[in-house]
C-alpha cells in the first residue's frame, strides 16, 4: 500500500512513517500516562485528597497526645457498673484513620471513573478507538496505568500518616514499628483499598458513561449503600456489609491489642483481602466486557 | 476535469457488503453495498440523519453492525491492533478532551503507534495550528478543531483516509486548504472517503459520489454521470404575455410551470424552439434563459422522499 504514497515530494517537511511496527503493550500504557497527565484535573484531585488524608492522620494523632499523658498515667478506671476499665491506646485508629482514608478512596474512585467517563462522554473514545482498535489492549493500559498510580499516592499516604503517626507516638511508647504484624497488613490494606476505589470507580464510569452520573453512582455505592447494612441484630446483614471495600479495610486495619473487641461476627482477614481482590476482578472484567460490547 | 475513468486500475479499498444498522425500530443503515477505490476524493452524500456518521463509524468498527460486513483493504478495522498507519479518521471534530493541549493530544495518539515524536509538530504544521500547539483544545475554535482532527488524521501517514462532514465550521479560506488537501491526498494514490450533506461542498471536491437516503444507496456514480441524472434542462422565460405563451407552449408538448417573480419555467423545449414560437405569435420576450441542472437540484431530487426530517411546506 505504502508503495504508491509518494508524499514526500508534495511537502517539504514530512518524515517518512516507518511501516507497521510490532504492537506493544508498553506503547499504550505510554499513551494512557500522557493522557492522565496532560489533565490538571486529574492531578488537582489526586494531591488534594493525598495531603488531607495525611494531614488528617496526623492531626489526629497530634491531638490525642494532650490526653494521652493523663490516660496513661491514670490507666484504671472505674465505669459506672463497678467494673474496672484499663485503658489502652490503639496506636493505629488514628494514624491510619477511616474518615481520611475515605477522602482517598473518594478520590481515587473520581479519577477511575474520570478515565473512562472523560473518555465517553467527549467522544474522544471514538478517536482513541480509530487510533487503537483493539479495545481490550485500551482497557487494560488504563487499568495498569490507573492502578500504578493510585498504589503508589496510597503507598506514600500510608507510609507518612503511619510513620509520622508512630514517630510522635514514639516518646510515650505506645506506638508500633513497621515491623508490627498488625501494622503492615494495615498500611497494605490503607495502600490497596485506593487502587480498588480507582477500579470500582473505572466499572461505573464505563458503564455509565456520563460525568456526573458515575460520580455520584460510584460515591452511593462506596459510602451510602453499606450504611444499609449497619448494626450487628441479623447476620446476613453483617455478611452483606463485609462485602464493601470500605469494610474490608476497616477489618484489616483493626489493631488486635489488648481488651479490643472486634464486634459481633467479624470478618476475617482471608474474606477482607478477598473482597479487595474480587472487587478488582470485577472491575476489570465487567469495564472489559462493556467496553467491547457496546457502541463507541 | 475529475471525471473517472473506469479504465484506470484501482484496487477496491473500503468494501461494504450488505451493510445494515437497526436501532430497535428503526433502520439506519440498510444493506448497502459500496466500494470505494483509491486514488480518488469519493463524496458521501446524504441528507441529514441517512445514516452517515454510523456508516463511517461501522468502517472504522466503532459501531457494530447488524448485518453485514465492511472490510479495509480486506481486513476487518477492528481486527487491527494499530490504526493510524492504516486509517486517518476525523468523524467529528468535537470527539475530543478539551482539557488537554492539542500537543499532548497528538503525542498520545503518536505513541500508542509508534510513530516518531516529531511527527506531532510536523502535522501541526500543515494544518496551520503549529501556534496554538500549546493551547488548551477547549479554547479552539470549530474550524481549528476540524484542522486538529485532519492534523490526527494524516499523523500515521495512512493510505485511506476517512472525513465526516469537515468543513463544518471552516473559513472561505480553510474550506479552500481542505478541498485541495483532499484532492493532494487522493493524488498521492490515496482514498479519501469524504461525507457531507450539502451538494456544493462535494461540488469542486470529489470525483465519485455515493449517495445515500434512509440508510439507503440511492448512487454510486462519478460526478458528472450524476449531475446527468438531474431534472431535465429548463428554460427560464419572461414575458408580459405569459397566459398566452403558456397555451402557446403547452400545445407543443412542452410542461410550462410558473417560476416566481412572473418568469415560467419551461420544460421539453429548447431555447432556440421556444424563442421561434414566440416569434411566430408575436409575443415579446423579456427574457430567455437555459438552466442547467445542478448537482444540487439533481440531489435534492433523488434525494427528496428520502429526507428524514424535512421542514413544512414554506407559506
Amino acid at each position: 500500500m505504502s508503495s504508491m504514497i509518494t508524499t514526500d515530494s508534495q511537502s517539504p517537511v514530512h518524515t517518512r512513517v516507518p511501516t507497521e511496527h510490532k504492537p506493544r503493550f508498553q506503547d499504550l500504557c505510554r499513551m494512557e500516562l500522557i493522557k492522565v497527565a496532560s489533565l490538571r484535573s486529574t492531578w488537582l484531585v489526586l494531591i488534594v485528597a493525598a495531603l488531607a488524608t495525611v494531614f488528617i492522620n496526623l492531626n489526629g494523632v497530634h491531638s490525642d497526645l494532650q490526653y494521652l499523658d493523663r490516660d496513661l498515667a491514670h490507666p484504671f478506671k472505674a465505669r459506672p457498673d463497678g467494673q474496672e476499665m484499663h485503658f489502652v491506646y490503639d496506636p493505629l485508629f488514628r494514624s491510619l484513620s477511616r474518615i481520611s482514608v475515605q477522602l482517598m478512596m473518594l478520590g481515587s474512585a473520581a479519577i477511575g471513573a474520570l478515565t473512562m467517563f472523560g473518555e465517553f462522554s467527549t467522544g474522544q473514545i471514538r478517536t482513541t478507538f480509530a487510533a487503537v482498535p483493539r479495545r481490550d489492549g485500551v482497557v487494560a493500559a488504563k487499568v495498569v496505568v490507573l492502578c500504578a498510580i493510585t498504589t503508589v499516592l496510597g503507598l506514600i499516604v500510608s507510609l507518612i500518616s503511619f510513620l509520622g503517626g508512630q514517630a510522635m507516638l514514639a516518646s510515650r511508647h505506645v506506638g508500633l514499628p513497621i515491623t508490627d504484624h498488625d501494622a503492615q497488613i494495615a498500611i497494605a490494606a490503607y495502600t490497596l483499598v485506593v487502587p480498588v476505589c480507582a477500579l470500582v470507580g473505572m466499572l461505573f464510569g464505563a458503564v455509565i458513561r456520563n460525568a456526573t452520573a458515575s460520580i455520584v453512582s460510584v460515591v452511593a455505592f462506596l459510602f451510602l449503600v453499606p450504611a444499609f447494612f449497619g448494626g450487628d441484630k441479623y447476620h446476613w446483614v453483617v455478611r452483606l456489609r463485609h462485602l464493601f471495600p470500605g469494610d474490608a479495610e476497616e477489618t484489616l486495619t483493626f489493631w488486635h491489642g489488648p481488651d479490643r473487641d472486634p464486634g459481633k461476627w467479624p470478618a476475617g482477614h482471608t474474606h477482607a483481602w478477598l473482597v479487595y481482590a474480587g472487587w478488582a476482578v470485577l472491575s476489570i472484567a465487567a469495564a472489559l466486557f462493556v467496553v467491547k460490547k457496546r457502541d463507541a | 476535469m475529475w471525471d473517472y475513468a473506469p479504465d484506470r486500475h484501482c484496487d477496491p479499498v473500503i468494501e461494504l457488503t450488505e451493510l445494515t444498522k437497526r436501532y430497535g425500530e428503526k433502520t439506519a443503515v440498510d444493506h448497502l453495498t459500496v466500494t470505494v477505490r483509491a486514488g480518488t476524493v469519493t463524496g458521501f452524500l446524504g441528507p441529514n440523519g441517512s445514516g452517515k456518521s454510523t456508516t463511517l463509524r461501522m468502517i472504522l468498527g466503532l459501531n457494530a453492525p447488524t448485518s453485514g460486513t465492511v472490510t479495509i483493504d480486506g481486513k476487518r478495522f477492528a481486527d487491527r491492533p494499530r490504526g493510524l498507519r492504516h486509517v486517518g479518521a476525523l468523524l467529528d471534530a468535537q470527539d475530543i478532551h478539551g482539557g488537554r493541549s492539542a500537543v499532548a493530544h497528538l503525542k498520545s495518539l503518536a505513541v500508542s503507534n509508534r510513530i516518531p515524536p516529531r511527527r506531532v509538530g510536523e502535522v501541526l504544521e500543515e494544518v496551520g495550528l503549529a501556534e496554538a500547539g500549546r493551547k488548551r483544545i477547549g479554547g479552539f475554535s470549530l474550524g481549528m478543531k476540524q484542522r486538529l482532527g485532519i492534523a490526527a488524521a494524516l499523523l500515521g501517514d495512512p493510505p485511506v483516509l476517512l472525513f465526516d462532514e469537515p468543513l463544518n465550521g471552516l473559513d472561505p479560506e480553510g474550506v479552500r486548504w481542505v478541498r485541495e488537501t483532499f484532492q493532494r491526498l487522493a493524488k498521492e494514490g490515496r482514498t479519501v472517503f469524504v461525507s457531507s450533506h450539502l451538494m456544493s461542498e462535494m461540488e469542486n471536491t470529489a470525483e465519485r459520489l455515493v449517495v445515500i437516503g434512509r440508510g439507503r444507496l440511492i448512487a454510486d456514480e462519478s460526478l458528472r454521470e450524476f449531475a446527468r441524472r438531474g431534472s431535465r434542462t429548463t428554460v427560464l422565460v419572461h414575458t408580459p404575455e405569459a397566459d398566452a405563451l403558456s397555451v402557446l407552449l403547452a400545445a407543443e408538448g412542452a410542461e410550462v410551470e410558473p417560476a416566481g417573480d412572473g418568469g415560467l419555467s419551461v420544460a421539453g423545449l429548447p431555447a432556440a424552439r421556444i424563442g421561434e414560437l414566440a416569434w411566430r405569435d408575436n409575443i415579446m420576450l423579456a427574457e430567455l434563459a437555459t438552466q442547467n441542472a445542478s448537482l444540487e437540484k439533481a440531489f435534492m431530487e433523488l434525494t427528496a422522499d428520502a429526507v428524514e426530517y424535512a421542514a413544512g411546506e414554506a407559506r
